[in-house]
């Protein structure tokens, strides 16, 4: 087991390495001009260029690149060229915003996901499937911002049930564990949980369908066993190919979505992002970038690690 | 009982009292304003993210030496004294300015203003040797204040500005120009992120709270130095809300009382539901800006006064919802530098197909043209479809345009670089589409015609020079008298229409919409406003 840990861990040394380099590189792949986040869209070519030196812009970009990662290794992703701050701390704490949103949204889809799936499976042909199958095809399907507009308009601006935006009425640096702010959190996490909702409803369905003509459960099953002590072990069985989903729904959702954050104009990664994004700042979108693949790797390889505790089957490969 | 009979004279001496503390306990009033940038603009003196972001975090926290008159809505502002009681050229040298600084006003932090101070703030965004210097600050007044050459405190309350040439339209740049406290500066360490959440102008507004990309907390200045301008709300809570749909909703939900323009789409909703639509004449227009370099097709005057007539400007008016005036010049016909031009812009088929076909163009021999475009941002309305009809209505006179679409940003690159640089002249761009301020004589005018702008020294992006107009400019910028000064203006802009320089389409309004609980804004007619004047129910 401890050697299957070294391997995984050394899996994802070179891919964190080419994680930087793709977050270094791809913004450069944008069009535009990085200094149009400060200066004014007529400064004259003297001001540009002093920025260009101030900011460290005018060298060469594998130069940029060496001081980049080297500060980064030492915790410190630069300060945004638009605002001024530093950018862990920008990125930190829109993270712990996205990952606040993304655990609420996370645990509503995957645990409508599963029971409808679950159900789904076990019911295969009957109408809970097609109306679970229904229900997933859609969450799948369905534009987030369009959804996100539709419940606002409902449950927001109609009937006044929940705010239509923002992370609480003080901001989210005055966040608070009660109904007053948790209510901020309703419309967003039940938008951003619809697409997992669909996938793990997907997932869990066709692999309780078919557990459930495997061999050892037609055995269970003659033993005279019940129907909840035989969907147990289908349950075990389905685990770990329903983890390796989930984490990596959980992954994407915790780079946050760039639509439904803004919608919401709720300030975690996908606001963030669409804001470095607009505005060219780029050791913003680079740090946030960064951070948010490493999240990625560092949840792909916690999954990789959980699931041979589940099946041991899958630490001896 | 009788307890009561003997206490009541003096609980009867008491209510006044009682009045009086209720009223000092009286709620906070609030305005809660949703802005359509992404994140609170610079806090630490001079706001970036454009004109738009002076009144929220410039013109609340800082004053200029020479201000903006920004609360009148029914004329154009002008300018007014600031931190300035008064300034005047040096009869003997006009390179030299001489403004008197206004005395007992006090920063937030409790120091005192004095010539001194302001010398400190040039230095801080023009001197790169200073230790204050900033170059995120300086970067966004520079290019605002490019007449300036030298400073200094003649005494206490007298600063010496001299500018590079003689420049009788150089006041005009100072409200760009913000004074913060050195006091306060040096009290945080001289750490500029410190100074950006606890900034400390002159102005009528407090910074109280800062949460980036989330909330900013104005808080009134009740010692403020100019006791008309005493906000009239306690409170005003920024909050960025960059989607347009999204500030609608926060509205129509109450979390939010003022939002800046809301969606053309929304407008009835907003109506029907009580909710109020504030306009105002706004210093914007929507052009192409054409290349008159050889080789434009746009070199021809008579393709550009074609271009002028074959549009329905009110078509344009009526799918922004009522959100824009036609244009009929680069400025409004209401300001004070329209002049007479000779060239009436309007809706005139068969005269732009007459214009056409004299300058050899027709049905068989189509005159094509490629724009560059954005595909939306920051004053470019509804770019798409906006362009989108431009092309129609151009087709129908046998302009063929084909558009380069890009993000603003990107186009911005395109603008500062002129259409001579290779990017626009490499691909045949003849043309480019950018929102303009038209603000002040070298933002709506002098910029575009002065031939020593040409880009890259300026956004004379087209390359045009006409030698009478740069004379016309050297008058203008050698004579300081203000009405003088208008009628050249105005001779300008007229020259300007009279040569079709550009195709103008539209004047933003600068819409906001407000939720029954604002009983008072002020539109100016700038994109400088005056948040002192939103009072709250």
């Amino acid at each position: 087991m401890l050697s299957y840990i070294l391997k995984r861990l050394l899996y994802a040394l070179p891919i964190a390495l080419s994680v930087t380099v793709v977050s270094f590189m791809l913004v450069y792949l944008a069009p535009g001009d990085p200094l149009n986040a400060i200066a004014p869209a007529d400064a004259p070519a003297d001001v540009i260029q002093a920025l260009k030196s101030a900011y460290g812009l005018d060298k060469p970009i594998p130069i940029q690149y060496g001081l980049w990662l080297w500060r980064a290794l030492h915790g410190d992703l630069g300060t945004s060229i638009s605002s001024g701050r530093a950018v862990l701390g920008e990125v930190l704490g829109a993270v712990s915003n996205t990952f606040m949103l993304a655990t609420i949204a996370s645990f509503i889809g995957v645990f409508i996901g599963c029971v409808l799936g679950a159900l789904a499976g076990y019911w295969r042909g009957s109408w809970i499937d097609k109306i679970a199958t229904t229900l997933s095809v859609i969450g799948v399907s369905i534009p987030h911002y369009w959804l996100g507009l539709v419940l606002t308009i409902i449950f927001s601006i109609t009937l006044g049930w929940f705010p239509a935006m923002g992370a609480g009425p003080g901001g989210s640096s005055e966040w608070v564990w009660d109904y007053e702010h948790l209510k901020y959190l309703v419309l967003p996490a039940v938008t951003l949980s619809v697409i997992p909702m669909g996938i793990i409803t997907r997932t869990v369905r066709a692999l309780v369908a078919d557990m459930l003509e495997q061999e050892f459960v037609i055995a269970l099953r003659a033993r005279g066993l019940s129907s909840l002590v035989v969907f147990r072990h289908v349950a075990k069985n389905t685990a770990p190919t329903v983890l390796a989903v989930t984490g990596l729904q959980i992954g994407y959702l915790m780079g946050g979505s760039i639509l439904v954050e803004t919608v919401f104009a709720w300030p975690g990664t996908g606001f963030l992002l669409n804001t470095a994004i607009f505005q060219r700042d780029i050791p913003l979108l680079q740090g946030t970038l960064l951070v948010l693949c490493m999240i990625f790797v560092v949840l792909n390889l916690l999954v990789d690690i959980v699931q041979p505790l589940i099946d041991p089957r899958m630490g001896r490969t | 009982m009788r307890f009561v009979w003997k206490k009541l004279p003096a609980w009867f001496l008491a209510l006044p009292l009682a009045f009086s503390l209720q009223s000092g306990v009286q709620a906070e009033t609030v305005a809660r304003y949703g802005i359509s940038m992404a994140d609170i603009p610079l806090t630490t003196g001079q706001p970036d993210r454009g004109a738009g972001a002076y009144q929220f975090t410039g013109h609340t926290i800082y004053d200029p030496l020479i201000a903006w008159e920004a609360n009148i809505g029914t004329r154009p502002g002008k300018l007014i004294p600031g931190l300035a009681t008064s300034w005047k050229v040096d009869p003997s040298d006009h390179k030299k300015w001489l403004f008197t600084i206004r005395k007992g006003v006090k920063f937030h932090d409790g120091s005192d203003l004095k010539a001194s101070s302001v010398v400190w703030n040039l230095d801080k965004v023009l001197s790169d040797k200073s230790a204050q210097f900033d170059a995120k600050q300086s970067a966004q007044v520079r290019p605002r204040i490019p007449s300036i050459a030298s400073y200094r405190a003649v005494d206490e309350y007298t600063l010496e500005i001299t500018t590079k040439n003689v420049d009788a339209l150089f006041p005009y740049q100072l409200p760009w120009f913000l004074i913060g406290s050195p006091a306060q500066w040096e009290n945080l360490g001289k750490d500029w992120s410190k100074v950006a959440t606890q900034p400390s102008g002159t102005g009528p507004f407090k910074l109280e709270k800062l949460v980036p990309r989330e909330r900013a907390d104005l808080v009134k200045n009740t010692n403020y130095w100019d006791k008309t301008r005493i906000p009239k709300t306690d409170r005003i809570v920024l909050v960025p809300i960059p989607d347009a749909m999204t500030r609608a909703n926060a509205l129509l939900n109450g979390q939010v009382d003022i939002i800046e323009s809301p969606p053309p789409d929304i407008l009835p909703q907003l109506k029907s539901s009580g909710f109020k639509l504030v306009t105002n004449v706004t210093p914007h227009v929507w052009p192409y800006h054409f290349s008159t370099y050889p080789g434009s097709p746009w070199t021809d005057i008579r393709v550009r006064k074609a271009a002028n007539l074959a549009i329905d400007r009110n078509a344009i008016v009526k799918l922004l919802n009522g959100l824009a005036v036609p244009a009929k010049g680069q400025l409004d016909s209401t300001s004070p530098w329209f002049g007479k031009p000779a060239f009436k812009i309007g809706y005139d088929l068969p005269a732009a197909k007459a214009l056409m076909a004299q300058a050899g163009y027709g049905p068989n021999k189509p005159l094509k043209a490629k724009i560059i475009i954005a595909q939306g941002g920051t004053g470019q309305m509804l770019s798409l479809p906006m362009n989108e009809f431009i092309q129609q209505s151009l087709a129908e006179i046998g302009i063929q345009l084909e558009f380069e679409v890009v993000e603003l940003e990107n186009l911005y690159l395109h603008w500062r670089s002129g259409a001579k640089a290779d990017m626009n002249a490499g691909k045949d761009i003849t043309g480019i589409n950018l929102g303009y301020v038209t603000a002040d004589p070298f933002y709506a005018l002098t910029r575009f015609v002065d031939s020593r702008y040409i880009a890259p020294n300026g956004v004379n992006w087209g390359g045009y020079s006409n030698p009478k107009l740069d004379t016309t400019l050297d008058t203008l910028r050698n004579n300081f008298d203000t009405k003088v000064q208008d009628g050249l203006l105005a001779e300008v802009h007229q020259t300007m229409v009279d040569d079709a320089l550009m195709l103008w389409v539209v004047h933003d309004v600068n819409p906001h919409a407000l939720s029954p609980k604002v009983q008072e804004f002020i539109q100016a007619q700038h994109w400088f406003q005056d948040l002192t004047t939103i009072r709250m129910k």
